[in-house]
């Protein structure tokens, strides 16, 4: 009786230890996020402390390395801005069309052949499609825009706005693709019951349920594509430029982080350091999408009772 | 013979609008298979351009002529070729002439006529694409292939070669050595913190704050753009516990952070799948908590585990922005012999060759791509075959 008593005393102990490395292990996840918010936040406020923070936000003029230099990042966000809306022009029409395809249309046995193909897309490396744009796409839309008469720059807005499109195309239609499978069979039905045609159906019921799913989908794709680094820093231009022509080259948040940081300037340099203001803007807008995104698609879950998701 | 009107004249539910709305229905249908025609016409469009851009570079000119390895080749390694062949052959082959010299000490004061690596210029003329070559050069060559002494062999050297500043001499093995060293050390981070995260979070945690907090983390980082990873990296690993930039060790754990979410909510799944009979039939043998994780529910999701860790492994192998920022972009000739020397991996490999102005590279980039997504594409196929094969429906 001793011996069992005492060696379910090693034992509990033994099982102490083990829930506290698990629990060890979970914190982790909770350092890390606090360790990217931290660590960027302090470098960027020491940049605040050499620059003006009010400039930052509205300044128009980002002149980096030169005597005197300005620190306005309202081009760098509009360049952005312009990027991620054609990757979306792109990414939205075509990443939903697949999904209602593959989810109202496709037979099982296409489906299964269909979605791993869309999901290769999601597996190639950014760098790969960085090269695919510059070498490839950005010719090609310079010899378009020449035919029709304009002139495109070898680094388009244009070319790396739509092969980011492209790589957005699986993450929209993943999520989108379950979210349409979730909306139950008894909606379809019905309306196909009081005699709408199968298109209808899709289009007035099926997919304004799905809406909150859908636009969660969409908000996932757009932060990342505000996000997307390699793409840019290969094919799309280095220089801040306030334009709303898409055939001229532009700059994003990313490609200024990047360059901050190859450069050889001292870390203390308000050249390095602006890298640091721009992750901490990247970090916001893409926390802000992502949380609402994660709203959306909570309020599906909880409407339509579906926990896979 | 009725018109179509006269037809449904007394019918009191005939739609005039039927046909046209089956035409909008169609028309709906024609433009969901284009989109996803168009997605895959991509794909395949990507994958023609990439393999006829890459597939050259696994052939290379090669010359068959003299070389002399004599003493004076020892000190100066132009003296091993005749002079007319100076700029045809590579320079960073003849290079190595001394070095062959003291590896098989019986070739000195020999004259042996061999294949010799040409020079990328040579090269590109050779495969018909653009070159910069004088005249003289040319003529040497369209008269050595009139001969058969010039011919296109395999490229072992891209496989056998670090970076090089001569794109005829430049492969791919310092950034494999690389990539493999820096996933050792994601994987070592990564999979034991994430399947022990999944662990706690789906057998022994409560729904509390700490469980709420930690789930909220996990999706926000799952959504953090890569790039904030390498910032995190330069600031932390770098610059605050100085460890050595451009390192296996600071790449490894930069990207073991970000690999922590995709193997955390796999791994999750796969515990959930696990039917609860298993866990009571444990507890009413007496077990404790921890016996009947370790020793009934873990095998059992084992393979779901390991599905998703090879899908972050993939995705790990693919990142380069977060690399960029903490300096694995160098030039590095030599494989790296340790967690702690600088080292470059495949995908960052293949941005420093994107962005050289010499033709050859672009064909190596490409055939490094081809490399790169054949490893990516046989570890997919790996984690869809393991979960297929130990797919259990309870």
């Amino acid at each position: 009786m001793h011996s069992f008593e005492s060696k379910n005393r090693t034992t509990v102990i033994k099982e102490k230890a083990i829930k506290t490395a698990l629990i060890v292990a979970s914190t982790i996840s909770i350092l890390t996020t606090f360790g990217i918010l931290f660590s960027i936040l302090f470098e960027a406020i020491s940049f605040f402390q050499l620059r003006s923070f009010w400039y930052f936000l509205t300044g128009l003029e980002w002149s980096p390395g030169i005597v005197g230099s300005k620190f306005g990042a309202v081009p760098i966000f509009a360049g952005t801005l312009m990027i991620t809306l054609i990757a979306m022009a792109v990414a939205i029409p075509i990443g939903l069309g697949s999904a209602v395809y593959l989810s109202e249309y496709a037979s099982a046995r296409t489906r299964d052949y269909l979605k791993p193909l869309l999901e290769i897309l999601a597996g190639i490396p950014t760098v790969v499609y960085g090269f695919f744009a510059a070498i490839t796409v950005a010719p090609f839309v310079v010899k378009a825009a020449s035919f029709f008469g304009l002139e495109a720059t070898f680094n388009s807005a244009l070319a790396s706005g739509v092969v980011m499109g492209v790589m957005i195309i699986p993450v929209i239609s993943s999520l989108s693709d379950d979210v349409i499978k979730a909306v139950p069979d008894s909606q379809r039905k019905a309306s196909l019951g009081l005699g709408m045609t199968q298109g209808e159906t899709i289009k007035n019921i099926v997919l304004p349920s799905a809406l909150p799913g859908i636009i969660s989908a969409t908000l996932l794709g757009f932060s990342k594509a505000v996000g997307e680094t390699m793409i840019v820093v290969m094919a799309a231009g280095l220089r801040p430029n306030l334009s709303l022509n898409p055939l001229e080259d532009m700059t994003t948040v990313t490609v200024r982080i990047v360059d901050a940081l190859v450069g050889d300037q001292a870390f203390n340099s308000p050249e390095t350091l602006s890298a640091f203001a721009l992750g901490l803007a990247l970090f916001v807008i893409t926390l802000i999408l992502n949380i609402i995104s994660l709203t959306m698609i909570r309020k599906f879950k909880e409407k339509y009772k579906v926990n896979t998701l | 013979m009725i018109k179509q009107n006269d037809k449904h004249k007394d019918n009191p539910f005939y739609d005039p609008t039927l046909n046209k709305r089956h035409r909008s229905s169609k028309r709906f249908k024609v433009f969901t298979v284009t989109s996803l025609v168009f997605s895959i016409a991509f794909l395949a469009f990507f994958l023609y351009d990439m393999i006829t851009k890459g597939t050259p570079a696994f052939k290379q000119a090669y010359l068959h002529i003299n070389v002399t390895y004599s003493q004076e080749a020892k000190n100066n390694y132009r003296k091993a070729i005749d002079r007319k062949y100076s700029r045809v052959v590579s320079r960073a082959w003849l290079r190595t002439v001394p070095t062959q010299m003291e590896e098989n000490p019986e070739l000195i004061g020999k004259t042996i006529k061999t294949w010799v690596l040409a020079d990328d210029q040579v090269d590109q003329y050779i495969k018909g694409h653009y070159y910069k070559l004088k005249r003289k050069d040319r003529a040497l060559i369209d008269d050595m292939k009139a001969y058969g002494e010039i011919d296109l062999k395999f490229s072992k050297l891209f496989f056998q070669n670090g970076d090089s500043k001569a794109p005829e001499y430049a492969g791919l093995k310092s950034a494999i050595v690389g990539s493999i060293l820096t996933l050792i050390i994601t994987m070592l981070f990564a999979f034991p913190v994430g399947v022990m995260t999944a662990i706690y979070l789906e057998e022994f945690a409560d729904d509390n704050k700490f469980t709420q907090t930690i789930e909220v983390n996990i999706n926000n980082l799952a959504a953090i753009p890569s790039i904030l990873f390498g910032l995190l990296g330069l600031a932390i690993f770098i610059n605050l516990f100085g460890l050595p930039r451009s390192s296996p060790l600071v790449g490894g754990l930069t990207l073991a952070l970000m690999t922590l979410p995709i193997i955390i909510v796999s791994s999750r799944a796969a515990l959930r799948a696990v039917p609860d009979s298993i866990r009571q039939a444990g507890y009413g043998l007496g077990l404790t908590k921890i016996e009947v994780t370790r020793d009934h529910v873990l095998p059992l999701a084992f393979p779901g585990i390991l599905t998703g860790s090879i899908i972050g492994l993939a995705q790990a192998m693919g990142e380069t922005a977060p690399l960029i920022i903490i300096g694995m972009i160098a030039f590095i000739p030599d494989a790296p012999g340790s967690i702690l020397e600088a080292a470059t991996v495949m995908p960052a490999q293949l941005f420093t060759w994107a962005g050289m102005p010499e033709r050859m590279y672009v064909e190596k980039t490409a055939a490094g791509i081809m490399v790169l997504l054949t490893i990516l594409i046989s570890l997919n196929s790996l984690a869809i075959y393991l979960r297929k094969k130990y797919e259990v429906k309870w």
